[in-house]
């Protein structure tokens, strides 16, 4: 038998009919997970067509992306205070009672960011095929699932067919070989992967994650991760299954238990890439040679040390419309840049260890004044669990807003924005111009590195901060 | 869907990399529960002031842009988030046909599934055609072919599925409904768990 990969595994199970020269492949999908945003016009075409969800066992609603992030709103009766929002948060819960989707709506307190909470509740699994219409759907990958993001029409074939038409993608092995080094996050390393393949090295492939560093991360880390995978041009991220996984796991709600798990055990344990496997693509990466990262441009690829420098680009006018859009020099030093903004939060970077990270830095000090704090939980277990530890404290005592879950400030729908000009230091994965607000400008990092510059109110290596 | 033959334009050239869908349409727009009306929004940070005013340097505002249908982009058009409003926009502003050297996956997908055409070309004739905009173009889905207006044809990839469904206006929901017999038998083999 010739030897197989993660994703050909995966795919293979999935396959419900073959592709030819002149059809795609029909895929058959585990799990759709649902959110506020772009559902309703799907909801749309069933109603239109008369059509059922037909698995509603495999179908999973949530809100985070225009969902307020202030309590009021959420708890205290206050209206939600974007109508536009208000409208479509009303829609989902009219959408998943009319067609009887199981909705973990405003104020169940399992709700949370889509990408969090599927893997909190067990619902995320080794050897699922997963989809939503989020491209972070990715961030799923990090269990060994084959796990992408879809455009709305698709939502639509899922929800009424539970499959969806696909050309089987290529492969792309990013092997990372030693240790990451202390006070060195998975952040900074997928944010330097990023700097090596591209904004689009990923495009039309799935990548495969693996070698001593990655098997070193725990799931969260895996998790952000993955999550960017689709900001190096790739639907799709995935990590190979194993004890880490399986820890994480067991006792989750959606988790198989007793003999079922035991079995699931022994089929995960097969799902990994064989030895010998053939990828199309391959990257070497050394874990021990990366640093602290953060970006100094409008895409997720234009990224440099916290110690280095804007780099110089004579002649490439892109590179220098995205630098005037930043505020930027080349040759600019990115450590002492003043920052006006500190997002901790999103799915790149809203788990409990996210926060654990960021509390190690602020515990016992104040944000710098000038700057605004923001730390959004990525899902309301998060929270309460992040308070019942004293974190929420830490953050709260430093002089940060402490908020409800959401997609909040990543993408700025619900309200929560940068203003024109402002430097936002973020834990996200996105650093298009505008995207935290008109004008906003942001500098993506991992939580240690966002709470250092929380600090000092300036960029700033997390290293200072530790032991 | 209406049927997709022949788009013939004049092209409107955005030749910036990496322009993705948060440009394309700004996440506070995606708010709508409908699909109609984003097309005044496409590029709503580049095409107007803080002030809702056309910006005058932006290519949309110029005079000769107006009523083209094909819009030739920089390299990788189309990344970042799978938002569906992205080609929702431009199909709604009057765009029907997005020609790049390489087009980001999701939104290519989105596209195909809209009527909006993602047509793929080499590096040779996107450095022509970002050098002449406003060239009248011919694209030919039945052959494949984008022709240039000195008759040159250049073929480019597509699936064929989606090219069978874009031709004959379908779409692919009808196709996946007609399969349900070997989806529940998938389901039954696979236990239906």
């Amino acid at each position: 038998m010739t030897a197989k990969s993660l994703f050909e595994k995966v795919w293979d199970r999935h396959v419900v009919v073959p592709e030819t020269p002149d059809t795609p492949a029909i895929l058959y999908i585990d799990l759709h997970l649902v959110h506020e945003v772009t559902s309703p016009q799907a909801f749309d075409v069933l109603r239109a067509r008369g059509l059922p969800v037909r698995r509603l066992d495999r179908t999973l609603a949530t809100m985070d992306h225009s969902t307020p992030t202030d309590r009021a709103q959420i708890f205290g009766g206050a209206p939600i205070k974007l109508e536009s929002a208000a409208k479509q948060v009303r829609q989902l819960e009219v959408n998943c009672a009319e067609f009887g989707v199981n909705l973990l709506g405003l104020r169940d307190e399992r709700r949370g960011i889509v990408h969090i909470i599927g893997p909190e509740q067990g619902a995320t699994q080794p050897g699922k095929t997963i989809v939503c219409g989020d491209s972070h759907t990715s961030t799923h990958g990090a269990f060994g699932a084959l796990a992408f993001g879809i455009g709305t029409t698709e939502v639509g074939y899922v929800l009424a067919t539970q499959c969806l038409l696909q050309r089987k993608p290529r492969t792309f092995a990013v092997d990372v070989r030693g240790r990451l080094p202390a006070g060195v996050t998975a952040k900074d390393l997928v944010l330097a992967i990023i700097g090596q393949t591209g904004v689009n090295g990923g495009t039309g492939h799935v990548i495969e994650y693996r070698g001593p560093a990655i098997e070193a991360l725990s799931m969260d880390e895996r998790m952000t991760v993955c999550n960017m995978s689709i900001e190096g041009g790739a639907r799709a991220g995935m990590v190979a299954p194993d004890a880490t996984t399986y820890a994480y796991l067991k006792g989750r709600p959606c988790a198989p238990a007793g003999a079922d798990w035991d079995a699931a055990v022994v089929d995960w344990d097969t799902l990994r890439s064989d030895p010998g496997a053939v990828f199309d693509k391959q990257v070497h990466i050394d874990a021990a040679t990366i640093e602290p990262m953060i970006t100094f441009g409008t895409n997720p690829g234009m990224v440099t040390t916290i110690g280095g420098a804007v780099p110089e680009r004579p002649g490439d006018a892109v590179f220098a419309k995205a630098l005037a859009y930043m505020g930027l020099q080349p040759g600019e030093r990115m450590a002492e840049k003043p920052v006006q903004v500190v997002f901790i939060g999103s799915c790149t970077n809203a788990r409990l260890s996210d926060l654990e990270a960021a509390a190690k830095v602020l515990r016992g000090r104040k944000v710098a004044s000038g700057v605004r704090a923001l730390v959004v939980p990525g899902s309301q277990q998060i929270k309460r669990e992040a308070e019942q530890l004293g974190l929420a404290q830490v953050f709260i005592d430093a002089g940060a807003e402490w908020r409800e879950s959401g997609c909040s400030m990543c993408l700025g729908m619900n309200g929560d924005l940068v203003d024109a000009g402002q430097y936002c230091i973020s834990t996200s994965n996105r650093n298009f111009e505008g995207r935290q607000g008109i004008g906003a400008r942001t500098l993506l990092a991992s939580p240690a590195s966002a709470a250092a510059a929380a600090v000092r109110g300036r960029v700033t290596d997390p290293r200072e901060f530790l032991g | 869907m209406n049927p997709i033959t022949v788009i013939r334009s004049k092209t409107v050239v955005m030749p910036s990399s990496n322009i993705d869908t948060d440009q394309i349409i700004p996440a506070r727009f995606l708010t709508t529960t409908v699909r109609d009306g984003l097309g005044k929004s496409l590029f709503a940070d580049w095409r107007y002031d803080q002030d809702g005013r056309p910006r005058p340097d932006f290519v949309l505002n110029e005079p000769a842009a107006q009523g083209c249908q094909v819009l030739v982009a920089g390299r990788n058009i189309g990344c970042g988030s799978s938002r569906e409003h992205a080609p929702w926009a431009l199909l709604d502003y009057g765009f029907r046909a997005v020609i790049s050297t390489e087009i980001a996956d999701i939104f290519r997908s989105n596209s195909l599934k809209n009527g909006l055409l993602p047509v793929v070309v080499d590096e040779a004739t996107h450095g022509w055609l970002l050098a002449h905009p406003g060239a009248e173009v011919e694209i030919d889905l039945a052959a494949t072919a984008l022709r240039l207006p000195d008759g040159r044809a250049v073929q480019f990839p597509i699936e064929a599925f989606s090219r069978y469904c874009l031709m004959n206006g379908i779409d692919e929901l009808g196709y996946l409904l007609g399969q349900v017999a070997a989806i529940e038998r998938y389901e039954t083999a696979r236990g239906a768990r």
